[in-house]
């Protein structure tokens, strides 16, 4: 039996221990904010934070996870509005939005590391944050926008 | 081709009655193209309905893959018809040909709706102030409706819409000549760049994609196929699968019959109550294939015959003035060959379909640019009748045309016949990679003769790669004319000679469109190639570029006897405007310094401008390449003509999607087979931009345009690699003929 906070909340998974955390928290804890992308950590899509860093569901398995506080981006901020996501709409960063999780996950993990990062920095932390429709300067301005730099 | 709008009153007709209450206002718009009417009864394709509460809904029957489509639509609407935005709300559409065509795809939605939808606001709009009229007894031409209240300014009476429906719902809907349309200065939403519906939800992990779509009962399918397209499944032992934890179950998916068109590959599934327990058992199965006649399949043996084709004569699609004659007396010839591979469409969402088959009918969940072709591919497989697949549309996590197709669809369907349960097929990014209906390889050669002065007298352009033809024709090798119609055949030169040709080639994996199509492997030759005679000729990119387009005309193909499709529109609605390609590359350069930043070691400009999908789209890159051949880019312009405009945000943010998409199919993206398997197998090898390696920052130019609306989410691609190209040759010297440019030695 595993233990491990969701969102704040006590949660226990008595399945196969190296069964994804991605895989718990979309097929049974029911959340879908979370996605999946690859299966293999390269592009970011299922990033969700661990003890408040940023780590990729897909390859973490469940027994990594015991004990540890696991939040997604249902659980990033109770309004949905974290400085990270209220930049994100200022500038309309979305546009089919698939990836947009994990990109808010991984700038909102970076933002706690750093509070004011430099253009070498976000590239730094969000090369593993894969987005086809191509919004990488929208992120990018955000992030600024977010941390108080300017753009 | 026209397509007039009959916008009717179609409140008592029962149509949408889950929608609305007793007394609402609802209005359709006939869209279907008014030859294809003839034996059809009317049959409304757009519908509007305002409630007695006040509340407004607008059935949105585009799929929503990123460029904004599912809310930009209905503000057109919303506009002319004074709604108050606060107050509606979207119903996306399922699958109906009532609707016309809901393919999403084609840059096209809001060039074939945008009148429709405006009609029909400003119907619903003339009905609810004549209602107000009738409700006061006074003139309707003294009723005005601002913001979902129509006011009669001299006795200072109001009324909310939800006052007036029911009264409105009585009349007869106005004749077109009735309508009052806004003049550009009283737009209340066109231009002005509101949030997407779907923006917030999309930054709160809310929106609800296919791969996130679950029907009760349900079970999750992974399925294994042939490595090698078209091979067929001896034998298989599922006993290692059947052992993973949460598996219940495998399934024979029978194979495709000849063209595969959007059949299900075929296969064994693995069924299981979660996903990972599906993929685990997946991968424990183990097969035995009869892998066919593509077994020998080799990207490198079929590029050399790609590669040899495209250097001999083939069959001429387009031959103005004397090409042969002219390039015997040229001063100076020029040839060169371009290459560019498969290409795989790898939208972040991998294919991803719930499906139930209960009592003959189908319902399903997913993430479709086309429904009504969902409904086809399904009722074919299962031998229903299409109208017994209801086919709901969720959010796409990215299309690229990749998800026109319903393959995946199909499969979940065929699966929950089997099973009896509700099933969810979910692809691997492996999957999606490997079993694609690929962007197709393409070899180019372009031969010139000029002049004194550098310039082309005699132009050839010749083509060959597997078509998208053979997708829904065994057998079909020559490209088909809306591929010829993209970049080859309707080139926009001055130059008095001009051949095109096309060659015969064999397919050997499922081919398909891909944003841009064959606009890609075209553009990238011809635009390379004049920058390429340029500097043959000693001369400036943007200089010469002008010169070979020419003075601003408007060329007519088929008056040249040439076949071409022009997108399926008219040439007197959208003409091939010479004059709009000059306007494009001119203010390109302007806004980009071109004049005054001239090439450096390691940098420069690079240029280059296409017309596609109806639309004008110049692009300059700026490259910096270092000591190591390490390629950034820290600009880009785009500047984009694409007629009159309706939301310039999501205009931008297309053509800065453009930019990044150019900037990987040139850079980085390459599919190649070995003994018929695809060798990629996710992101690690089929490489596509990251933030580092994109555009730094994308410049968009809008220009400004009342001609009609034309495309937007694809146009920006074609220009973008090879003005990457251009740029990396004036920064060091090396021309870049083949795709990728990762793969090329710059230093």
């Amino acid at each position: 039996m595993i233990k491990l906070t969701l969102n704040g909340a006590a949660r226990q998974f008595d399945g196969d221990p190296e069964m994804p955390l991605l895989w718990f928290v979309r097929d049974i804890a029911d959340l879908s904010g979370t996605k999946f992308g690859c299966g293999a950590g390269l592009c970011g899509a299922c990033t969700v934070h661990i003890d408040g860093a940023a780590a990729r569901s897909c390859v973490t398995p469940m027994s990594a996870v015991a004990g540890k506080k696991v939040t997604t981006i249902e659980g990033l901020s109770s309004a949905g509005d974290h400085p990270v996501q209220k930049a994100w709409m200022q500038v309309n960063v979305p546009q089919c939005g698939y990836c947009q999780s994990g990109q808010i996950m991984q700038a909102a993990a970076l933002l706690k590391q750093k509070a004011k990062p430099n253009d070498a920095d976000i590239d730094s932390a969000m090369q593993g944050n894969i987005c086809r429709c191509g919004t990488y300067q929208r992120i990018r301005e955000a992030i600024k926008i977010a941390a108080g730099v300017k753009a | 081709m026209t397509t007039p709008e009959r916008v009717q009153n179609v409140s008592r007709r029962g149509f949408l009655e889950t929608l609305f209450g007793a007394g609402a206002l609802i209005l359709g718009a006939q869209v279907v193209p008014q030859d294809a009417l003839a034996a059809v009864a009317w049959q409304p394709s757009v519908y509007l309905g305002l409630d007695t509460n006040g509340a407004i809904t607008i059935v949105t029957h585009r799929s929503e893959m990123g460029t904004g489509i599912r809310s930009v639509l209905p503000m057109v609407a919303a506009d002319e018809l004074e709604a108050d935005w606060k107050l509606v709300k979207l119903e996306q559409a399922i699958g109906d040909e009532k609707y016309g065509s809901q393919n999403t795809d084609g840059s096209c939605s809001i060039r074939d709706f945008y009148d429709a939808m405006r009609e029909a606001g400003a119907s619903a709009r003339l009905m609810l102030e004549r209602a107000a009229a009738q409700k006061w007894g006074v003139p309707a031409s003294e009723c005005k409706a601002s913001l979902s209240v129509v006011t009669h300014a001299k006795s200072g009476k109001k009324a909310g819409y939800g006052e007036l429906v029911t009264l409105a719902s009585q009349q007869k809907a106005p004749a077109k000549g009735e309508l009052k349309f806004k003049s550009a200065a009283e737009f209340r939403y066109i231009g002005k760049d509101l949030p997407m519906v779907d923006r917030d939800d999309l930054c709160r992990g809310k929106g609800t994609f296919g791969m996130d779509a679950k029907m009760p009962g349900m079970v999750y399918a992974s399925v294994l196929r042939s490595p090698v397209y078209g091979g067929k499944l001896k034998s298989f032992d599922d006993a290692e699968a059947k052992k993973v934890k949460g598996v219940s179950q495998t399934a024979v998916i029978p194979p495709f019959k000849a063209p595969h068109m959007f059949q299900a590959l075929g296969g064994v599934a693995v069924i299981a109550d979660n996903t990972w327990s599906a993929m685990q058992g997946r991968k424990k199965l183990k097969a035995e294939w009869d892998a066919g006649e593509h077994a020998s399949y080799d990207s490198d043996v079929y590029k050399k015959e790609l590669m040899d084709a495209a250097r001999k004569p083939q069959k001429a699609f387009r031959n103005q003035g004397d090409f042969d004659g002219a390039l015997a007396k040229a001063v100076k010839t020029h040839e060169a060959d371009y290459y560019v591979p498969l290409l795989a469409h790898a939208a972040m969402e991998p294919p991803a379909a719930v499906a139930e088959f209960k009592d003959g009918k189908v319902t399903t969940w997913t993430a479709t640019q086309n429904p009504q072709a969902v409904q086809e591919a399904v009722a074919g497989a299962l031998g229903i009748d299409k109208k017994n697949v209801i086919c709901h549309v969720t959010l796409l996590g990215g299309g690229f045309g990749r998800k026109s197709k319903p393959d995946y669809v199909v499969e979940a369907a065929l699966l929950s016949k089997q099973i009896g349960k509700p099933v969810k097929v979910v692809w691997s990014r492996e999957e999606d990679i490997q079993f694609d209906y690929y962007h197709a390889v393409a070899a180019m050669h372009c031969k010139a003769g000029v002049d004194a002065k550098g310039r082309p007298t005699a132009w050839l352009n010749r083509s060959v790669f597997p078509t998208i033809g053979s997708t829904f024709a065994a057998g079909a090798e020559y490209g088909q004319e809306f591929e010829l119609g993209m970049g080859l055949v309707d080139l926009p030169f001055d130059i008095p000679n001009m051949r095109a040709e096309n060659g015969p080639a064999k397919n050997h994996v499922r081919i398909g469109w891909m944003r841009a199509v064959a606009n890609i492997y075209h553009a990238f030759a011809a635009h390379s190639f004049v920058d390429e005679l340029a500097h043959a000729a000693g001369r400036d990119p943007v200089e010469y570029l002008l010169d070979v387009v020419g003075p601003a005309r408007k060329i007519d193909l088929k008056a040249q006897g040439v076949a071409y499709w022009n997108n399926g529109q008219s040439i007197d609605k959208f003409p091939l405007d010479t004059g709009r390609l000059r306007h494009v590359i001119e203010v390109a350069a302007e806004k980009s310094g071109w004049a005054n930043k001239k090439p450096t070691k390691g940098r420069a400009l690079g240029i280059a401008a296409h017309r596609s999908f109806l639309t004008y789209v110049a692009t300059v890159v700026e490259v910096e390449v270092d000591s190591a051949g390490r390629v950034r880019i820290p600009e880009v312009h785009m500047v984009v003509d694409a007629g009159l405009v309706i939301h310039p945000d999501r205009v931008r943010s297309q053509m800065e999607g453009a930019a990044v998409f150019g900037t990987s199919i040139a850079m980085l993206g390459e599919i190649t087979a070995k003994e018929g398997k695809i060798v990629q197998r996710n992101f690690n090898d089929y490489q596509v931009a990251r933030m580092p390696e994109a555009p730094l920052k994308t410049h968009v130019h809008i220009v400004a345009s009342s001609e009609a609306p034309a495309g937007v989410g694809e146009p920006g691609v074609p220009p973008v690699a090879p003005a990457i190209a251009n740029a990396i040759f004036r920064a060091t010297g090396k021309r870049v003929r083949e795709l990728p440019i990762r793969k090329q030695k710059l230093v």
